[in-house]
């Protein structure tokens, strides 16, 4: 039986892979990661994990030993953020198209200069063409369960694709929340052993990774592609497996109160929750205010998007970037909307707003400044930066 | 007695009359007329025998062996990038080791090889290369040295010899050419404190397979610098990569030792050195050298033969070399 357990959610994510019974972790420390690895290495070093932990010297080699555990046929996980992303990251697009079905953490983190350690999704947005499933976890209990899912997905031999977990660097990573850890067997039964439909196996040799000349190169692109967009159904089933088998059920979009709501605001990761805070006050006040979080990022969920914001005048997209277009452009995610909303002939009033980059926090009354700015005229040009001095 | 002494102890080599009939590296692959490096790879792969899992750099063995749909490679083989062939390796050795002990497998006597060229070992992959010799996984790294990029057009790299013309070090009016002496890769390999360390070249078949096999053999992780003449590159005669793999020991450029647990033992001594112009002459990349370039040249490689030889305590326990 699952238990419910007050738990920091770092600690609580490295359970949940040990859950999985990982073969293979690769990791190299990086804050606000490190909660995660060092436990995993503790497990390890307990006797409760039965793993190799290879500490490796840099996130580009925790990568590559992922790569290579993975081709071996090794149930593979590693964590990462920020610089370190950014390090392997020649080696997640690998990862990608050599179909490798490793799960990584990823407890976002600005990327530098400044150095920053806090929170933002510099590095989620890094690693958004990279090839990988992302998904972004706003609670705990999302954490765990999603790292489970993870694997599910990734394994299944209609994907084979990497999948990243992603969840808030500090804010989410270092909170205590009560999580009902899910019970062995039960994640046993959820997820079979990993079966390899290929691997480095001298009974059975083959070649990974070959040169691919242009006439072979832009096929290999096209399978890749059509990898990730088989993987939605594989996703979306995966969930409703593990909530007949949970009791806790995930889809692509979440949406509260969003059915008859003039405005939107549209949020990824632990904010969601400082949102839905501000929808009720706002709501109180008589504001048909909504919101519409989106859980799954690649692939991209285009149809359960639009159908969350159809009914909407005004959308308040939230980034947690800077993209640095010159200004003409909004952030990464209201493009992505935009380009939605433009081939279902929708025209809501857009305002994209770049928030909390780096860790600055985001308060229920900066969702009411945004959604009160909609109502009184909307942001002048493409995004409008809050929260900044000018 | 030290890891790789016990694990050596019994060891029975190879010799002309017991060569392995196994090539794990199919003929009818890609590689230029007269490659060194692909015949010093086709030798390894002898000794390595069939179960053996190889990672590879980028480089040119990578893309001479594998274009898609072939692929030259009888043994599992796998390429990831250029600077990782010694992640890539810690990563397999890594899921076999869990796999073995977890009942998922039952291999536990596959060997595991990282190689690359010097490029891809001594300057954009060394610090993969170190972290997986000082975690000491079980495996060999094997770098095949041609002394510049050749795959990309003959570029100097830390492997390129002090006074070699190549595409980013061109002898000129105001260049002598490599300006730099070659970076000491086995040394820093040895520092490590790893259990086996050798040099080996393609012009002495018997010893390199030898060596080959003996790293496969040692536990822990074993580090295998091996010349590999590039008449591409070095601009010689492609009937002349064997010949100048030979002058390079003869002449003292390139020294065979192994070092067994930290103790340096020497191969082959070189009793009557040729002078380094035998070995320079026909090769152009070495064309442009003066008298006293050569001569500079020649004190330096005359310091570093001591030097190893002092190693290898005085003149060294080698044999004497026979033509």
């Amino acid at each position: 039986m699952a238990k419910r357990i007050g738990v920091e959610v770092s600690i609580a994510a490295a359970e949940a892979v040990g859950l999985c019974d990982v073969d293979v972790v690769a990791a190299y420390p990086i804050t606000p990661q490190t909660h995660i690895v060092e436990h995993l290495s503790e497990m390890v070093a307990d006797g409760h994990l039965d793993a190799e932990f290879i500490p490796v010297e840099s996130e580009h080699s925790a990568m590559s030993c992922c790569i290579g555990s993975s081709a071996a046929g090794a149930r593979t996980f590693t964590s990462t953020c920020s610089q370190g992303y950014a390090l392997m990251s020649e080696i997640c697009y690998i990862a990608a198209s050599m179909r490798l079905p490793i799960v990584m953490a990823v407890a976002n983190r600005a990327l530098s200069a400044p150095i920053n350690i806090w929170n933002d999704h510099a590095d989620l947005m890094y690693a958004r063409d990279a090839g990988w499933i992302q998904t972004i976890a706003e609670n705990g209990q999302e954490v765990v369960d999603l790292l489970v899912h993870a694997f599910k997905v990734a394994e299944d031999h209609r994907v084979m694709l990497p999948v990243q977990v992603n969840l808030d660097g500090f804010t989410l990573s270092h909170m205590i929340e009560p999580i009902l850890m899910p019970d062995a067997a039960e994640v046993k039964s959820f997820l079979p052993p990993y079966k390899a439909p290929l691997r480095l196996d001298p009974k059975n040799p083959v070649s990974f990774g070959v040169v691919g000349m242009p006439d072979v190169y832009t096929e290999a692109r096209k399978a890749q592609d059509e990898a990730m967009k088989n993987s939605k159904p594989v996703i979306v089933e995966a969930w409703k497996e593990f909530g007949d088998k949970f009791g806790r059920y995930y889809k692509p979009v979440e949406t509260y109160k969003s059915e008859d709501a003039e405005t939107i605001i549209v949020t990824m990761g632990s904010i969601s929750e400082t949102a839905a805070s501000a929808v009720d006050d706002l709501r109180s006040k008589g504001k048909k205010v909504g919101l519409v979080r989106i859980r799954l990022f690649r692939p991209f969920p285009g149809d359960e998007i639009i159908a969350a914001i159809k009914g909407a005048k005004s959308l308040v997209i939230i980034d947690r970037v800077v993209n640095f277009n010159g200004g003409a452009l909004p952030g990464p995610v209201a493009i992505e909307i935009k380009s939605l909303l433009f081939d279902n002939g929708l025209t809501p009033k857009v305002g994209n707003f770049l928030a909390g980059l780096g860790g600055r926090d985001v308060t229920m009354e900066n969702f009411e400044d945004m959604v009160e700015k909609m109502a009184n005229g909307g942001v002048a040009g493409a995004y409008e930066i809050i929260n900044v001095r000018e | 007695m030290g890891i790789a002494s016990e694990a050596l102890k019994n060891f029975k080599g190879f010799n002309l009359k017991n060569m392995p009939e196994v090539e794990p590296l199919s003929p009818g692959h890609r590689a230029c007329q007269g490659c060194g490096e692909v015949l010093a790879l086709r030798l390894a792969m002898k000794a390595l025998g069939e179960n053996v899992i190889m990672c590879s750099a980028t480089g040119c063995m990578e893309i001479i062996t594998s274009p898609f749909p072939q692929t030259a490679w009888k043994v599992p083989w796998i390429h990831v990038a250029f600077e990782n062939a010694a992640a890539v390796a810690s990563g397999v050795e890594g899921a076999y080791k869990a796999m073995n002990r977890k009942g998922k497998i039952n291999s536990p006597d596959t060997v595991f090889v990282g190689y690359g060229g010097d490029g891809a070992t001594m300057d954009i992959g060394i610090q993969a290369l170190s972290g997986a010799l000082e975690r000491g996984h079980n495996f060999v790294y094997m770098c095949f040295d041609n002394e510049a990029y050749m795959n990309t057009g003959i570029q100097r790299s830390s492997g390129t010899p002090f006074g070699a013309g190549t595409t980013t070090s061109p002898p000129g009016k105001k260049s002598i050419g490599q300006s730099t002496w070659k970076k000491n890769l086995p040394a820093i390999a040895v520092a490590h404190n790893i259990p086996y360390v050798a040099t080996a070249s393609p012009a002495f078949p018997v010893d390199l397979m030898n060596k080959v096999k003996k790293a496969a053999m040692v536990p822990g992780p074993a580090y295998l610098h091996i010349y590999s003449p590039c008449p591409t590159g070095w601009r010689c005669g492609i009937d002349e990569s064997v010949q100048m793999a030979r002058l390079a020991v003869q002449s003292k450029v390139f020294p065979l030792y192994e070092v067994i647990d930290g103790q340096y033992v020497l191969s082959r001594k070189v009793a009557k050195p040729k002078p380094i112009t035998e070995y320079f002459k026909p090769q152009r990349r070495f064309r442009h050298l003066t008298e006293a370039d050569v001569a500079k040249i020649q004190e330096r490689i005359d310091a570093e033969y001591e030097d190893i030889l002092k190693k290898c305590g005085g003149d060294g326990k080698g044999k004497e070399e026979k033509e």
